[in-house]
């Protein structure tokens, strides 16, 4: 019996045997369950732009809620460089549809993505995605928008913060930020998902008369209009965050885009 | 019956596997910081040592000894995947905090150790049995190091506030040596102290003996 079950060809057995069932398992598990993930990483990131738009509010609301506050919201992909949107045919001929573009697999797609270097690279993040999707909700009365969302990542201590901030309809006051994938340390530069800090965001600008970029997180109380309180005992951190809007609001980030589309 | 009955509850103080065997002392590091992860956590390893002892138990008396560890490893990577799927479709918040240590139980002492020690040699009742004794030992050490961590560290149990922190405006200045991975080690020190204070059987023998003072005679 023993050398029976050792022996070369009860080894190929149970190898093949076993590779087979627990390659049937795995593949039936995924497969039945894929809709049921796509499903909530897709609502997942819909709260999270409803977070940073300040309109979801965990206590009052429920995943139940997200789908129908979420339908106000048009996706949109924006040209990074040219500053604009992608129009019905390039979006065609490049096969992207604003509901399914991921952003984060196009950064690492050498057709659909430039590397950064040097001093274009403020927000340590390598490379950037040459499209963006945008969640805009147009203005009730006449023209313009009542929110603009766009997506935002920069690296932080540990690793690349991902978040949407939202602005107003004049393209430069903050309406609210959120995270919703960051490695910070828990308790002091993790703090960036504390709602109680991204409240002090409300309101403050982001570019000065001239349109430069005046927005700093400043150590000691973030009183100014342009100013938020960094996070104590989290200097990387925060300063990652004021290098996440720096590049992001900046020529290589949204700058062209909210100039050519919103501002005016 | 009562045979079974000891399988299943001695892994749990008598026989812990993190304060006695010391293995799975990683995972018990990485996902303690908030309460409602760790039992999760939990609830996953004990399902993944339970059916990896139960399915290895079924097949040990076919599985040739050449490839007996790659057989062992298939099964249990198997079951972590499974797991990590169902996390995925049924509580995502969850999985994204759990993130890689949901993978990690492959690695995880544990599953391997039971599998090796217990599941190769028994039948498959007692050896599920033994996969659900192991799984609570572990989840006992893992729920005691999540509650101190989550209590002391942000004042809430399972998100529910409990000690209002000043950053929300209470009283209580959160202690950040909790929320970090080396007061997971100090409590888990803490814990193996009480329990070998009631187990002495567990306390180690020295591993060498402290020779005597230099006799009178040989000195000169």
């Amino acid at each position: 019996m023993s050398s029976n079950v050792n022996s070369v060809k009860n080894t190929l057995k149970v190898a093949f045997g076993l590779c087979a069932v627990c390659s049937i398992v795995i593949s039936s598990a995924a497969v039945i369950l894929k809709p049921m993930q796509t499903a909530n990483e897709i609502l997942d990131r819909n709260k999270n732009i409803l977070v940073a738009a300040g309109l979801f509010d965990p206590s009052v609301h429920t995943n139940a809620d997200v789908a129908g506050m979420f339908s106000e919201f048009t996706p949109r992909l924006v040209n990074l460089d040219e500053g604009r949107y992608l129009t019905d045919e390039e979006q065609q001929s490049l096969g992207l549809d604003p509901q399914t573009y991921d952003q984060q697999s196009a950064k690492n797609d050498p057709a659909m993505s430039e590397a950064l270097t040097g001093t274009d690279d403020v927000a340590s993040i390598r490379r950037r995605a040459a499209y963006a999707t945008v969640y805009v909700i147009d203005n009730e009365q006449g023209e313009g928008y009542q929110t603009v969302v766009i997506p935002v990542s920069g690296y932080g201590l540990w690793g690349i913060m991902y978040g949407y901030l939202a602005l107003e309809g004049d393209g430069n006051t903050v309406r609210g930020i959120g995270f919703y994938d960051h490695q910070e340390t828990p308790g002091l530069g993790g703090e960036i998902s504390n709602p109680r800090w991204q409240e002090q965001w409300l309101g403050k600008q982001i570019y000065n008369e001239d349109m430069d970029i005046a927005f700093r997180v400043s150590k000691g109380g973030g009183q100014g209009e342009y100013q938020v309180d960094a996070l104590a005992g989290a200097t990387l951190t925060s300063r990652g965050v004021e290098n996440m809007i720096e590049f992001w609001l900046g020529e290589r980030g949204f700058a062209p885009f909210l100039r050519n589309e919103v501002q005016s | 019956m009562s045979m079974n009955k000891t399988i299943l509850i001695k892994p749990i103080f008598a026989d812990n596997p993190i304060a006695l065997q010391i293995l799975g002392v990683c995972s018990a590091l990485a996902v303690t910081t908030s309460l409602s992860v760790t039992l999760v956590m939990c609830v996953a390893l004990t399902m993944v040592v339970a059916f990896s002892n139960l399915f290895i138990s079924m097949i040990r008396n076919h599985m040739p000894s050449s490839i007996r560890i790659i057989v062992q490893m298939t099964i249990i990577a198997s079951l972590v995947i499974l797991v990590d799927q169902f996390l995925k479709a049924f509580a995502y918040d969850i999985s994204r905090q759990l993130s890689v240590f949901v993978g990690l139980i492959i690695t995880n002492c544990i599953v391997m150790g039971r599998a090796e020690a217990f599941a190769m040699k028994n039948p498959p009742v007692p050896s599920f049995i033994d996969g659900i004794g192991n799984g609570l030992g572990y989840s006992v050490v893992l729920i005691v190091v999540g509650t101190l961590r989550e209590l002391f560290g942000s004042g809430t149990l399972l998100g529910y506030t409990i000690l209002p922190s000043v950053a929300n405006g209470g009283w209580y200045q959160p202690n950040g040596l909790m929320l970090l991975a080396p007061s997971a080690f100090f409590i888990i020190g803490f814990f193996i102290w009480i329990l070998r204070n009631k187990y002495e059987e567990q306390v180690e023998k020295d591993e060498f003996v402290m020779a005597p003072h230099t006799a009178e005679k040989g000195a000169h």
